[in-house]
């Protein structure tokens, strides 16, 4: 009953955050240029412009063309692509599954090292390995994605040639999911962008986890753990560590949609035909329909996934109530 | 009828295992990929450059920028206002369907609709069959540009864009938003067939194994081409070998790609010149003609062509390249800070005054950095520049509404001829006759209006010539605008793979006639 209260009064937030990102998105499409622009040569006429923009409505009142976006909206229409020419979510759409397994890709190896590393860090911190890692971790905190980037494709594929450098290579369909993950080609195209996407999150990760666990270390129980002669093994990755995981999993819950903005730089400048790399595309074309549909769904995953580790926290930690829960 | 069918197909697998044991592909990264599949539907450099995949023109530019024959075979002059060309024979389109005068009538009334080509096309009255190898086309006047134009004629297959698609919707239609049926289908008569295309992704071709030209040297039997955005990706997939070719190629990396022992650079003088327009209207003092030429002699354009294009662009004085009709060789960049001083006392504004300035900071290689050289220089004579610069989506409204005293503008001339510069830089700005469209500086010269229409109508290519030359030399003197540079242009290939033969100034490269070792 709880769940099903909180859910819903959740559902009508979303609907009201959505409504504000659209207004807002709708509003600034102004500022961001002249599509007409994009979509004629440099000689065509100013009088001709003006029909087309005339015949695509875009000359109407700001709240008649609001009105008639809304419309189509609530029906699941976000408008059509001026630069693909079909509706701007099926674009998405289309592009949606490319920056997935991005996020995938990377979310495995910030897991597979941020995990080990952060812990290993925080049991023996004053191992070299460790302070070589925290060291480590500040300058991968502080390069920026796009030298990462950068770099990594100069290393790995113009001076090594280990790696190709740019796009998402082959793609198989599985399971009705069209994904580089189920061919070499694919995988192999998956690496230096994961790395690179990963390369900002890792640090943090790794940070977190040390501190969050060093903290726990000196509680409490643990010392009565010890003190009950219990292996260290035990000690460290049973009692421990399972306490560490909480605030690790809010804080990469919200992380994702920190992700899904550092894709942009990612996917531009691998190439990888992701949705980020659609939205900066979008946003030099002046194609206003799908920067809107681009806000509109990034806002939706951001809601979705907020809730989502909302929903989970209260399951992990029955201390944290609900909004609205009866106490 | 079944057997007729095994021996073709069994030749068909013949032709193509022998084709294959030379087949070559070219892999090849641009900027951006082409916007749509119909050539009419946006003039503009991507557009061209498929369309000379796909299609064939009726005479093409050669490198020395001169004609030379593609569907058309000859042409001559039969009166002032008629040229008459003379179609190849036996040219097949992709369909299959044989191409005839009618489709090429057919593809010239479909340009006179377009809204991006019509006002090229607005000095030709009509096209006319003759018979059907041979068709007339028609100007109103007397028009000296004809052959330039038909480098624009690429041949559609009349009948494959005839009818309706599935939606109902007519298969000709032009639409700049939406689906249509000519944006997404194409039948030309050109070197490659496109097999599939994911857009901003990826394109691949074949090459037409019924392409007219026979004699063409190319070689390459698939095209792969992917669309890179970033220039230092695109120039680390050549150097990696992912791909092949590569355009445009950033100045910064032109070094390292002509060292490297597996690639090539080519580069050219381009034809795009770079221009400050001072607006009279809004700042009074650039209606004095030594202010003009003081600004002009106080910006060292050489220097910026060194210090911030690398040398990757060549200093001009004048609109138009060398190589066009109206090129003075005697014009050259004047920078003298002293003479540009003297100018500003002259004048009575040695204590100079402010203005506003804007530029793009993504349309022209560099233009931030330019414009923020400038407005340094300038400072020099004691004109404080307050510069704005901004993304090109942003700019362009601005400068439709003239919102800064002086602003950037670079041009390129879609017919290759010097008058197309003053048409829309230099006349006197007008909505009625449509000239002066990109004039910002609200510059005008009654004397340079009418010499420009004068050489609309002159044939003769060396009074034409004479009048065009005249006008460059009036702006020069009148400093009705600060000329900067032509960009250079540049493209980079693994060796082995022949580009220096197939690039041009116009930047088509023609790949149906590319060889690869």
């Amino acid at each position: 009953m709880d769940y099903l209260y909180f859910a819903i009064r959740r559902l009508l937030q979303a609907v009201l955050v959505m409504f504000v990102i659209s207004l807002i998105g709708f509003s600034i499409q102004d500022n961001l240029g002249d599509p007409l622009r994009e979509l004629v040569g440099q000689s065509v006429s100013e009088k001709e412009r003006q029909a087309l923009r005339d015949r695509m409505g875009l000359n109407d009142p700001f709240f008649i063309q609001y009105g008639r976006f809304l419309g189509k909206a609530v029906q699941g229409d976000l408008g059509n692509s001026y630069f693909f020419k079909k509706p701007a979510l099926e674009v998405i759409a289309a592009k949606f599954p490319a920056t997935l397994e991005l996020v995938i890709g990377a979310t495995i190896i910030i897991i597979s090292f941020a995990l080990p590393f952060g812990v290993y860090c925080a049991i023996r911190p004053k191992s070299w390995f460790a302070k070589f890692i925290m060291g480590f971790s500040i300058i991968g905190i502080s390069v920026p994605v796009f030298l990462t980037a950068i770099f990594s494709i100069y290393i790995f594929s113009v001076e090594l040639g280990w790696m190709p450098s740019f796009g998402r290579g082959e793609t198989r369909d599985l399971l009705g999911w069209n994904s580089g993950f189920f061919t070499q080609d694919g995988l192999v195209h998956l690496v230096l962008p994961s790395i690179s996407l990963a390369s900002i999150m890792m640090p943090l990760f790794i940070r977190l986890i040390r501190s969050e666990m060093m903290e726990i270390l000196q509680m409490e129980y643990i010392r009565f753990a010890w003190a009950k002669g219990l292996l260290p093994r035990r000690v460290w990755f049973l009692h421990a560590f399972k306490n560490t995981l909480l605030p690790v999993i809010t804080v990469g819950g919200v992380q994702v949609g920190t992700m899904l903005a550092y894709t942009i730089l990612t996917e531009s400048v691998f190439q990888w035909p992701g949705m980020g790399f659609l939205f900066l595309e979008a946003v030099n074309r002046v194609d206003t329909p799908l920067i809107i549909a681009y806000i509109i769904v990034v806002g939706l995953i951001f809601v979705v996934t907020n809730t989502f580790v909302d929903l989970l926290y209260t399951w992990v930690n029955p201390t944290v109530k609900l909004v609205g829960q009866k106490s | 009828m079944r057997k007729i069918f095994t021996a073709a197909a069994v030749a068909a697998l013949c032709l193509g295992v022998s084709a294959g044991v030379q087949a070559k592909t070219l892999k090849m990264a641009y900027d951006a990929d082409p916007v749509s599949l119909d050539p009419h539907e946006q003039l503009s450099g991507g557009t061209l450059q498929l369309s000379h995949m796909n299609f064939d023109p009726l005479v093409r530019w050669t490198k020395d920028l001169g004609f030379e024959p593609r569907l058309a075979e000859s042409w001559e002059r039969i009166d002032e206002k008629t040229m008459r060309f003379k179609l190849r024979k036996g040219v097949k389109f992709h369909s299959g369907n044989d191409l005839t005068s009618l489709d090429i009538v057919w593809t010239f009334d479909r340009l006179k609709k377009s809204p991006d080509f019509k006002g090229l096309f607005a000095p030709f009255e009509s096209m006319r069959v003759v018979d059907p190898l041979t068709v007339d086309l028609v100007t109103a006047e007397p028009y000296p540009l004809v052959l330039h134009q038909a480098t624009y004629i690429f041949a559609m297959d009349s009948n494959f864009y005839t009818g309706f698609d599935s939606k109902g919707k007519s298969k000709a239609a032009i639409v700049k938003h939406g689906d249509a049926f000519a944006a997404t289908n194409v039948s030309g008569t050109g070197p490659y067939i496109i097999t599939s295309r994911e857009q901003g992704v990826k394109v691949t071709f074949k090459r037409f194994e019924g392409y007219w030209d026979k004699k063409s040297p190319g070689n390459v039997t698939d095209i792969i081409m992917t669309p890179i955005k970033e220039g230092p990706t695109r120039v680390a997939a050549l150097l990696s070998g992912d791909v092949d070719f590569i355009a445009p190629v950033p100045p910064t990396d032109m070094d390292r790609i002509e060292k490297n022992a597996n690639t090539n650079l080519v580069t050219m003088g381009g034809t795009r010149i770079i221009t400050f327009q001072l607006n009279q209207n809004r700042i009074k003092q650039f209606k004095d003609k030594r202010v003009r030429q003081a600004i002009v002699h106080a910006i060292n354009n050489d220097g910026i062509v060194q210090k911030i294009m690398k040398g990757f662009a060549t200093a001009a004085a004048q609109q138009g390249p060398k190589g066009y009709a109206g090129f003075v060789s005697e014009l050259s960049p004047r920078y003298d800070l002293k003479k540009a001083k003297e100018l500003m006392k002259e004048a009575g504004l040695e204590g100079g005054f402010s203005v506003t300035m804007m530029a793009p900071n993504n349309r022209y290689v560099n233009d931030a950095k330019i414009a923020e050289a400038v407005a340094s220089m300038l400072s020099k004579i004691n004109i404080k520049v307050d510069l704005r610069t901004m993304p090109k989506a942003q700019y362009w409204p601005e400068f439709d509404k003239r919102a800064a005293d002086i602003m950037m503008i670079g041009w390129h001339s879609d017919t290759e001829d010097s008058a197309n510069f003053s048409e829309f830089l230099t006349m006197t700005p007008s909505e009625e006759t449509g000239y002066g469209q990109y004039n910002s500086g609200n510059y005008s010269n009654a004397k340079i209006d009418e010499l420009i229409l004068k050489s609309q109508s002159m044939t003769d290519p060396v009074e034409r010539s004479k009048v065009l030359q005249n006008v460059e030399t009036i702006l020069y003197d009148e400093a009705a605008f600060v000329p900067l540079h032509w960009q250079n242009l540049a493209w980079a290939a693994r060796k082995g793979v022949n580009i220096e033969s197939v690039v041009n100034v116009m930047n088509f490269p023609y790949l149906g006639d590319l060889v690869i070792d």
